[in-house]
């Protein structure tokens, strides 16, 4: 999009005029609109209130912080160590100085200052609903089902192959990046209400399972087969090549211990990255992992590969392997094609530059994970796609047999633990009203509340003056004490007064800039007075390419809304604001006379099986 | 007056000119202002005007003194000269300063009250010696820092907030400034960026003293139904009589449109002011027309705004007086000071 060439001032340019069909006023009503301007809590997966906590968080109100993230996203301590984090790329703060609001690691601060809350979360009502679900797995999106399903009365069977639950949680994610009494705890408050797990009870049979007349059958198995690498003297070296989650397992049940001096990883996913700290601290002392492309390509999140630099881990960039190099029957090392990248009709396409051997006494292959289910029978009314997948309803999570659900990585391969809770979220309402004999389609819908933030003159209920402060650096460990065992933890959580000085970068987004359009008087009070360009009284465009052009400052982020108001009284503009870098400052409504600008706080109503989230502003209801 | 100061961030896509600078950057601290005053949305413009004419911040002179409106100098161009002065003296102060350094660009910044009532002497001296400054006046028709009192500007039948109508007739700074041989003068609207901005732009241009009567409502006390100076009622009697735009000299007008309803004139630097003829009859370059205009139009209730008049060929103040190229300021002091033996020679010639 191309900014315009002449200033706004340039009167004797030709004023639009005003569409044939005029536009219709943004709906402001629609609890999607102001949800999206929330951009963390949009990004995020199950919708967690980022702001809202945060808020909560300063005023050292941890408990309610940490309750208000479990109702959303379950296991706020286990995803304020190990999430994804799809919100911090999300984060208007980041547009605004480079960085994000540390969401995740204010998260961990929540779930490590809470008190007990074993008082304050739902129960399971000792009078059942005489309906009986069975879940596959004992990871986030079976117990998030019965996380959501259990305080509805609900007899919740879990089938768990091994002897422990938490699923990849457990044995994929190394403890020194996840405590087990940080996974205990929170996998504690779901199967204290009353589940059934039935441990070291893997199902082989989903026939055999479903003639067991359960109301519903929820796969929540995962995606638990690594992928594996055939290039030459691959059998040959058998003994020294692992494939990543299965190793990453062993080490966690302690079978095995030990790793040779010189490792290295294939693949730069964050398994990759487990898998390379894992290894440093089993004796590997030349750990480097190989990744066929360069950097800004790589599927691991650019934290785990600081964390991973900083423990001395070499990232090889644009190297494929070729031939695993024995010596006397054994490992040695790996011959690999150093490749140059380029793009070809807008592909990009490799050549190989040369060839070099790295020496090395273990590969650990981490190049991906694949589901598997020998277990299902193909003629039980499962479809499967071509690519061996189970046909799941992207909405629904059910298959295409009505009593099976699927959620988590068992449904459409391997994403994180903050979208198989969401999935296990969706899957529960599905449950719910398959046994409630409701269709599937007809689900609860989002609610909003909207209340003003207004206390008096220039008073807010939320902090509204702007931080300049630059993003909070976690503590680690030092590098010495972290290699002593697997389970020292490196980040060191945020101290008070780093807390103090994170939460403040929140923008509060989710206070709302809310306008109304018979009120103004077009006195251009909030136009002059927006630190950020924003907002722009205008005759109105036919279309909103013109319009976003022809802004104070041109709207150029196209993933970001732009609102407009109904045509003002006096002239009959609008009022257009881009919501792309709004600080949600507020000066907008303590310049406006008319009060036609207020800083409305929004809270999004989420559904859940059998309720509607609590709501948590005041005076809301 | 707001809680909190203005962030200092700034919208990615916020434009530079030619010295690189931003609009935030040439804006100043925050206003203490009621919210919605009228006196904010003229400073906008003036940060705009200025950041478009590449004025460079520190060449600037801010000149003001007392009343709402001459709060504002504050609140634009941080990084610029200024003086804020005695009630209604703004125009010797600028005067004065003109005359020492006249290649500062002089704005001053006055209010109804300040070059109406106690500092109208003032305002006509200035106009007569053709000071090369902008002189923007904040009329809003009431004393805003004393409650709301009726000042020199507010229209006869205009009601207070009270009910109570005025009775004095007013006095209009437009019709004055044309009476006394003004060289440039304007009425707009704060309200009307789009008209503001590039008035102002050819008023910081011209070679003279340069008058714009902004019409800027008082929201605490005169913005209320009954009231003439109103956001509302200027809208509703407003009338645009020449839409102007401002082509500075470096931008090259390539195409030219052949349009009889354009009038051109070139300015003392070379940059051009263009008018758009709404009304066919109206010539701004003719006072005794532009000074009729106004008045029929006023009879009929309406606020006539736009570049109402320029002459662009008279002499500034130092044109008069015959000084020097060189600012007084950057003469070394013996030329500025040639002593008792030149000033008795001076004398010599007179007896």
């Amino acid at each position: 999009m191309s900014a315009p060439v002449a200033p706004p001032s340039a009167s004797l340019s030709p004023v639009p005029a005003a569409s044939p069909t005029p536009r219709a006023p943004t709906d402001v009503s629609n609890p999607a609109y102001y949800h999206k301007v929330v951009d963390c809590q949009w990004a995020c997966p199950a919708h967690t209130n980022v702001p809202e906590y945060i808020r909560l968080i300063a005023q050292g109100r941890y408990t309610e912080s940490y309750l208000l993230n479990r109702e959303s996203n379950v296991f706020p301590g286990i995803l304020g160590r190990t999430c994804d984090r799809p919100c911090e790329p999300a984060c208007r703060r980041g547009r605004v100085d480079g960085k994000p609001v540390a969401i995740c690691r204010l998260k961990r601060v929540a779930a490590d200052n809470r008190d007990d809350v074993r008082d304050l979360i739902p129960k399971a009502p000792r009078e059942k609903n005489g309906k009986r679900v069975a879940l596959i797995g004992a990871g986030p999106s079976s117990l998030t089902v019965a996380n959501d399903l259990m305080p509805l009365g609900y007899e919740v069977v879990i089938f768990e192959k091994l002897a422990e639950p938490g699923g990849l949680m457990r044995i994929n994610i190394p403890s020194f990046r996840l405590p087990a009494s940080v996974l205990d705890e929170e996998v504690g408050y779901i199967l204290d209400m009353g589940v059934d797990v039935r441990y070291n009870s893997p199902v082989t049979s989903m026939r055999a399972l479903l003639a067991e007349q359960w109301d519903a059958v929820f796969v929540g198995s995962g995606a638990p087969t690594g992928k594996n690498l055939d290039i030459p003297g691959r059998k040959q070296a058998a003994a020294n090549i692992h494939i990543g989650i299965e190793w990453l397992a062993s080490a966690h049940f302690g079978h095995i211990e030990k790793i040779g001096q010189r490792v290295l990883i294939i693949g730069v996913g964050n398994t990759a990255m487990d898998c390379c700290r894992t290894s440093r601290r089993l004796g590997g002392t030349d750990v480097k992992v190989i990744a066929r492309r360069s950097r800004k390509f790589f599927k691991a999140s650019p934290w785990e590969l600081e964390d991973a630099e900083e423990e001395g881990i070499e990232i090889v960039e644009n190297h494929a392997p070729k031939t695993f190099i024995l010596a006397n029957g054994k490992l040695v090392g790996l011959e690999l094609e150093r490749l140059r990248w380029f793009e070809e009709n807008g592909k990009q396409k490799s050549e190989v530059v040369d060839t070099v051997t790295i020496p090395c006494d273990d590969v650990i292959l981490a190049i991906g994970q694949e589901n598997a289910f020998p277990w299902i029978e193909r003629d039980i009314g499962i479809e499967f796609d071509k690519n061996g997948m189970p046909v799941v309803d992207r909405k629904t999570m059910q298959s295409t047999h009505a009593n099976v659900f699927f959620g988590g990585d068992a449904a459409w391969g391997p994403e994180n633990i903050i979208w198989a809770v969401e999935h296990g979220h969706q899957a529960a309402i599905s449950i719910h009203n398959h046994c409630e004999n409701v269709s599937l389609d007809d689900r609860p819908a989002w609610g909003m509340n909207l209340v003003s933030s207004k206390m008096g003159m220039h008073a807010w209920s939320y902090s509204n003056d702007y931080s300049p402060q630059s993003r909070t650096k976690m503590q680690h460990a030092e590098l010495t004490k972290r290699f002593a065992g697997l389970g020292v933890e490196v980040e060191l959580g945020f101290t008070a007064e780093q807390t103090a000085t994170e939460v403040q970068r929140c923008l509060n987004c989710d206070v709302q800039t809310n306008f109304s359009a018979s009120l103004c008087i077009e006195c251009d009070a909030c136009i002059d007075v927006c630190p950020v360009n924003c907002l722009t009284i205008t005759p109105d465009y036919s279309n909103d390419f013109d319009l976003r052009a022809h802004l104070s400052a041109p709207a150029t982020n196209l993933t970001q809304d732009i609102y407009a108001s109904a045509p003002l009284p006096q002239t009959k503009h609008i009022m257009v604001k881009d919501e792309d870098v709004c600080l949600h400052c507020g000066l907008c409504a303590e310049r406006c006379p008319t009060a036609a600008w207020d800083m409305s706080q929004f809270e999004l109503l989420i559904p859940y099986a059998g309720r509607q989230s609590r709501g948590h502003l005041v005076g809301a209801r | 007056m707001t809680s909190i100061t203005k962030p200092p961030v700034r919208h990615p896509s916020l434009p530079k000119n030619a010295l690189g600078l931003t609009k935030r950057e040439y804006e100043g601290a925050m206003s203490t202002l009621c919210a919605g005053c009228g006196h904010d949305s003229v400073t906008a413009a003036l940060v705009q005007a200025l950041w478009e004419l590449d004025l460079p911040p520190h060449r600037a002179a801010k000149m003001s003194g007392i009343g709402c409106s001459s709060k504002t100098t504050a609140y634009f161009l941080r990084q610029s000269h200024g003086f804020n002065g005695v009630h209604g003296r703004m125009p010797s102060l600028a005067t004065g300063a003109n005359a020492a350094n006249k290649d500062l660009a002089y704005i001053g910044i006055s209010g109804d009250g300040d070059s109406l009532s106690i500092g109208l002497g003032q305002l006509c001296h200035a106009i007569r010696r053709n000071v090369n400054m902008l002189y923007v006046l904040e009329n809003n028709g009431v004393y805003g820092l004393t409650k709301g009192q009726f000042s020199a500007s507010a229209d006869v039948g205009s009601k207070s907030k009270r009910g109570e109508a005025n009775v004095q007739p007013p006095i209009d700074p437009v019709l004055l400034a044309l009476s006394l041989g003004a060289t440039f003068v304007a009425r707009s609207f704060s309200g009307d960026k789009a008209q503001l901005v590039p008035i102002l732009k050819a008023a910081m241009r011209h070679n003279g003293f340069a008058l714009i009567d902004v019409i800027s409502p008082c929201v605490s006390f005169n913005d209320h139904e009954t009231s003439t100076k109103s956001y509302r009622y200027t809208r509703n009697h407003y009338h645009d009589i020449a839409p102007v735009d401002f082509v500075p000299l470096r931008r090259e007008i390539s195409a030219e449109i052949p349009d009889t309803s354009l009038v051109a004139v070139t300015m003392h630097d070379g940059s051009i002011v263009r008018f758009r003829k709404v009304d066919s009859e109206y010539d701004p370059r003719d006072r005794d027309a532009a000074y009729a205009y106004v008045r029929a139009r006023q009879a009929k209730g309406e606020v006539v705004t736009g570049l109402l008049h320029i002459d662009e060929n008279a002499a500034d103040m130092h044109g008069v007086s015959g000084t020097v190229d060189t600012p007084l300021v950057e003469l070394p002091y013996e030329e500025l000071c040639p002593g008792s033996g030149a000033l008795a020679e001076l004398m010599e010639e007179y007896r």
